[in-house]
């Protein structure tokens, strides 16, 4: 049961935190490059720009239900098992989430760092 | 990618791996929060480490805000790994912990796919944007796969 607790919130983590980023990215794509309008426009108008994109705040939300389910995942489970698990997870799952919603070409170079790096970050944490 | 770009994704790094370390050593200090009295994590800002921590996490996120708006999410996101690396380090050469073998391999296989992701083009899709006529879509460099 303790088990069963801990990957349904590795799940919801990486449901959510894929979310959250997929939408964040979304988000400031529309803004976009914000270097170059605090230039032109100056930091108020950066601020209002990305306040005023209504899938800014909804990933923003992703990501505080991603937050309490890591909080509410590690109450159940070690935090060897879920902080791993979830993120090298979570890097596959962009990468898919990505080439569906956010239409980036995910090439072989891409796949290919999403494992390396995802491999990487529980060898690292084991 | 500029020399400003490249100091943003460095600022992921740098800043996530700051604000993380700050807050843990702030929280240590404050000791447990009881799940039964929750105002202990509203007093745990007043907690210089902690504070010091949050400053560093929102540094983090407008790197990371920023970087999103003019580089892929599948670009942005193997760089924000690195973080795990810059942590060993830290503890490797100013702590003189040890990194096992396995870790090694680890620090190996994030950086090989950084480096791998970082030698590509940072945007490969252009999508529609909003009407702003005081940023010309020529301005938005596109960048062909290799």
């Amino acid at each position: 049961m303790k088990d069963l607790y801990a990957w349904a919130a590795i799940g919801l983590i990486i449901l959510a935190s894929t979310t959250g980023d997929v939408l964040l990215s979304y988000s400031m794509k529309r803004v976009g490059d914000v270097g170059e309008l605090w230039k032109r426009r100056g930091v108020l108008a950066v601020l209002g720009r990305v306040l005023a994109t209504p899938t800014f705040a909804l990933g923003l939300m992703a990501m505080g239900v991603a937050f309490y389910s890591l909080l509410f995942g590690l109450s159940w489970g070690n935090l060897s098992l879920v902080v791993p698990a979830s993120a090298s997870l979570t890097f596959v799952a962009n990468a898919v989430a990505a080439r569906i919603f956010l239409h980036e070409r995910v090439g072989r170079r891409r796949w290919i760092a999403a494992l390396l790096v995802a491999g990487g970050v529980v060898l690292m944490a084991i | 990618m500029t020399f400003r770009k490249y100091f943003v994704l460095a600022g992921i790094t740098v800043f996530s791996t700051a604000g993380d370390s700050l807050l843990a050593r702030g929280m240590k200090a404050l000791g447990h929060v009881s799940p039964h009295d929750l105002s202990g994590l509203l007093l745990a800002i007043l907690n210089p480490w902690v504070a010091a921590g949050i400053f560093f996490l929102l540094a983090f996120f407008a790197c990371y805000m920023s970087a999103l708006s003019w580089a892929d999410l599948t670009y942005v996101l193997p760089a924000t790994s690195l973080a795990y690396v810059l942590v060993a380090l830290i503890g490797h050469f100013r702590l003189h912990e040890e990194i096992s073998p396995t870790r090694w391999l680890g620090i190996a296989l994030i950086a090989a796919g950084v480096g791998s992701v970082a030698a590509g083009p940072s945007v490969t899709s252009v999508p529609e944007q909003r009407e702003s006529p005081e940023v010309p879509r020529a301005a938005v460099s596109p960048e062909v796969e290799s």
